[in-house]
Parts: C-alpha cells; structure tokens; sequence
C-alpha cells in the first residue's frame, strides 16, 4: 500500500490536566494511516493509546504536532470520524436501536427520513439485529450493543472509524465472536478502521498493521505489519506474539494475557 | 499429586435432553399472585382500609364537629360536586396552579440553560438556590401582597418561588450528571448548544428533571392552597383553599373535609395518573428507572 495517507498523525505531544497534575500522555507520535487499513495501537494501560484516539476523534488538542485527515487538520468532533465506544451506555437509551442508528443519519447525515431508515435498516440487517431493530437498548445483551455501535458507525460511511477498546468489557466467548463478525463486516465493506487494545492476540488477529506505543508517557515502539488475515494462531502469528509480547515486556509493564 | 494421577479420572460425556422433554417449564401464577402484582390494585386496598378505619374511628367518636365520617364526607363531596361550587373552586386552583408552576418551569428552563453553558451562570444558580430553596414561599407572600396585590399576581409570584428553585436544583444535578459517553457520542455527531441541549442532554438528564417537576408540583399545590387560606379571595372567586377557610367559618366540618379530600384525590390523581403516565412513556421504557 503506499499513496497518500488517509489519516497523518505528526509529532503529536498530547497533554492534559488532572486536578493535582498535568500529564503527558504521547509524546512526539508519528504514524500514518492508508484507506482500507485495520490500523490498530496497541500498548499497555497508560500508554496513551485511548487519548491519541480521542485526539483524532477531536476531542482534544495536540500541545504539539498536527493530525490531518485527507489533509485538512483535526479541529474538533464530526461525524467523518465516527467513534465506537467501550462503554455500554454509548448507545442513546431513549432511542430504539433503529432510532440510535438513524440519529446521526438525519442530524448529521443530511439524510430525510425514509432515506436515513432505509441506509439504518441495511446496516442493522449487515450485523444481524433486524429482529431488534424495534428494541431499546437496555433489553440487549453487551455484544449485541456493541453491534449496534458497529451498525451506527457504518451507516454514516465516515473516512475512518474509530475503536476504542470496543470488545474490552464483553466476556471472552462473545468477544472472539464479534472480532470475527468485524473481520467478516471489512471483507464486505473494506472500511478504515483505527482499533485500540491493549491485547496482542486481538491486535494480530484484527489488525494488518500494527503501532506499539510504550508507556509513560506513549511513545512510538514499534510500527509492524501483522501476519495475514485467517493467521493469528499459525506458526508465525506465535512467533510475532512472542516478539511483541517481549518489546512490551521489556518496559516491565504486567500485561493480562487475555484475547 | 503427580499430573498423571490427576488424569486418572475418566472423562465423561452426555447428551443433552431437547427442551420437549422437561416436565414444567413456565407456569402461570395463580390467580392472587396476579392480583398482587398489580400496583394500583395493592395501593386501592391501601386506601380502602384508611377509609374503613376513619369511618370507624369517626363512628365510635360520634362527633361531627370534630371528625366528620368518612361516608358525611363523601356526602358533602357528592353535594358539592353536584352544586358545581367544589368543581368550580378546584378549577380555579388548578388554574392558577398552571399558571404558576409553568412559569416557574420555564423560568427554571432559562436558568439552568444559563448554567450548563456559562461557569458565572452556575454559581448565581446555585447561590440562588442555596438561599431560596429553604425561604417557604409563604414566607414571601406579605410581600408580594404589597408588591402585586390582593389577586391572581401575587399568588402566581409565591407559586413561582416555590416551583422555581426545586425544579432548577435537579435540572442543574440532572445535566452535570450526564454520562460523558453520552456527550462524546452526541458532540460526535456535530451536535452543539441548543440542539445538543435538545438532543442529549435533556433526555440522558429526564429521571432527574421528573424528580424535580414532581417535587416542584408537590410544592406549587402545597403553596398554593396555604396562600389561599391565608387571604383567601382573589377578585370575589376563591379557590379550594377559600372553600375550607368558608366551611371552618360556617362549622360546616364536613365541608372542610370535603375540601380536604378533593385536595389529596387531586394530589393522587397527578402523581399516579399524570407522572405515572409519563414515566411509563419515557424513563421507565428507556430502561432508565426500574
């Protein structure tokens, strides 16, 4: 792959303020992502992989550096950068699923009604929730929730989605499901996707190419490429585990081996 | 304990049976556990018995100028309904009610908007609050006698203050409470201001903002019926409050229990028919409140 990027993340210094602290989160991070990637950071608890993806989302300003989307600099929120959450509640309770799918369609989309229930139903029927399109989302189970989130993002056709953590609080059954559900659902549409974790099998699993960020503050590690779709358990998806296992572990950070 | 000892237990596999082939599965309840899980049936058994009980209390006393029975009661309500003053005096309160709750609730609106969007607008709020929440309005009402005179104004002012800071107070708790995920998600779809306001924050905050128009009724009607006892008339029309004040006047007991139960059967009628209703339709069905 090779062209210009989608997305350009320079030198970016992000910092911010706890009452007692001011924190440096990444520091100086570089990395560039092209169409179609399955971009993923990866990197332990605070290493600042979630705050640079708040950055891209617009949430917060870089103390330093500059991050571009087809050129033109990150300001603030939008809905050409769609996030997906970890959180349960990101889904609005007092809409139905096919009302939360739709919401952004019609209030940021430009879409009318019938146009933007239409697009909603196609994307709830690609993660299998047409049965609760109807539903509200406090009768649904966390993956299903998720799917929704997924469904939501989709809908909108953003530039890039952004994960963070999306499958981090299900259980470990439904979580290798919806990792491969994600894979199957970039197959049919060949998203962009920014995917942060803080596991390695699911890093290898999900990603084509991969950031390692150190802790305290985040630093660029490492920028990999991931062994081929379908090969995460084969000889050398253990081999690249066991390299990224070892850079990680060189910083002496406990990391849970969990996929 | 060598691992190959561990292996020594043999391993063991099994069908599962097909859900036909269990004995109960679900049951239906009987018929009293039905009964009983209906709300309003346990609350109504509730109140017959405070009925029964007050009729027998009032028996045994046999003193009408003190307690009045419960069936006298009903009596002087069936009288009063049927002569059309109770109606007409209940109307007039419940008139003047709206009229000052909904603008203490819009006003309540305006400030708290002002909050959520200005720090300066935060602190007069909650400085408001904290000096006038506990001032009870009635407290206010010599004042706004001198200031608006003998009528509807002063009444709407006293109802005003006493709708005003309660309902704002939850508003306020309600917004800052609001999960940030929720204002992430909704800043993520470009939403801002009045339209974000709109949008996420008053729904994610509604259980809040319930709680508050519902203390803040409570308030208004308890407000409102204390002021009228007090003066009373307002342009030769007086409302529930004047009705009670009339009836003591005259010791005409019943009457004033009359009065009494038509405040409370208003009081019910609101709080379990009207909340209850939109709770149902919004908090309850969002899964926000059990």
């Amino acid at each position: 792959m090779a062209g210009e990027p989608l997305l350009e993340v320079r030198g970016v210094t992000l910092q911010y303020k706890t009452p007692r602290y001011l924190v440096t989160a990444t520091y100086r991070v570089d990395f560039a992502v092209q169409k179609s990637d399955r971009f993923v950071l990866l990197g332990p608890s605070g290493c600042g992989k979630s705050t640079l993806l708040k950055a891209i989302g617009g949430y917060l300003r870089p103390t330093e550096g500059e991050i571009t989307l087809k050129g033109r600099s990150i300001a603030k929120p939008g809905p050409d950068r769609m996030m997906i959450f970890q959180e349960f509640d990101q889904l609005l309770p007092w809409k139905t699923v096919l009302q939360n799918v739709m919401f952004p369609l019609l209030s940021a989309g430009g879409l009318g009604q019938a146009a933007a229930k239409a697009k909603a139903m196609q994307a709830i029927e690609m993660v299998n929730l047409a049965k609760f399109a109807g539903s509200y989302p406090h009768t649904l189970s966390g993956g299903m929730k998720q799917r929704v989130a997924i469904a939501r993002g989709m809908a909108m056709e953003p530039d890039i989605l952004l994960m963070d953590e999306p499958f981090a609080a299900l259980d470990a059954l439904t979580r290798v499901r919806m990792q491969d559900e994600l894979l199957a659902l970039w197959d049919a549409v060949k998203f962009t996707v920014i995917f942060v974790t803080h596991s390695i099998p699911e890093a290898i699993k999900i990603g084509n190419r991969i950031l390692l960020l150190s802790p305290h503050p985040g630093q660029v590690k490492a920028e990999i490429n991931s062994v081929p779709r379908g090969e995460a358990t084969s000889a050398a998806g253990v081999k690249l585990e066991q390299t990224v296992h070892a850079m990680l572990f060189a910083d002496r950070i406990e990391e849970p081996g969990h996929v | 304990m060598s691992d190959a000892a561990m292996t020594q237990r043999p391993e063991i596999y099994r069908e599962t049976l097909g859900a036909d082939q269990f004995g109960i599965v679900a049951k239906p309840l009987t018929l009293f556990e039905t009964l009983y899980n209906q709300g309003w049936l346990r609350k109504l058994f509730v109140l017959v018995v405070l009925a029964a009980l007050w009729e027998g209390y009032a028996r045994w006393l046999d003193n009408e100028l003190l307690v009045p029975t419960f069936s006298a009661t009903v009596q002087a309500m069936g009288s009063g309904i049927a002569s059309g003053t109770l109606i007409a005096r209940a109307l007039l309160s419940i008139k003047v009610l709206l009229i000052g709750y909904s603008a203490g609730v819009l006003l309540a609106a305006a400030l708290t908007f002002l909050a959520i969007n200005t720090r300066i607008g935060a602190d007069f709020l909650e400085t408001m609050t904290a000096m006038f929440n506990p001032l009870p309005a009635i407290s206010l009402l010599p004042l706004a006698l001198i200031w608006f005179g003998l009528g509807i104004g002063s009444l709407v002012f006293v109802l005003i203050h006493s709708v005003l800071w309660a309902v704002a107070l939850n508003t306020h708790a309600g917004f800052r409470g609001v999960s940030n995920t929720y204002r992430m998600v909704g800043q993520n779809y470009g939403l801002g201001g009045l339209r974000f306001a709109a949008k996420i924050l008053i729904p994610a905050a509604f259980p809040s903002i319930l709680a508050g128009l519902k203390i803040g009724w409570a308030f208004a009607w308890r407000t409102l019926i204390a002021a009228e006892l007090v003066f009373g008339t307002t342009s030769g029309q007086g409302g529930l409050g004047w009705f009670i004040f009339e009836a003591k006047n005259l010791l005409n007991i019943p009457d004033v229990f009359a009065g009494l139960l038509t405040i409370i059967l208003i009081g019910l009628a609101v709080e379990n028919v009207i909340f209850r209703l939109v709770e149902q339709a919004t908090v309850r069905r969002w899964g926000m409140q059990d």
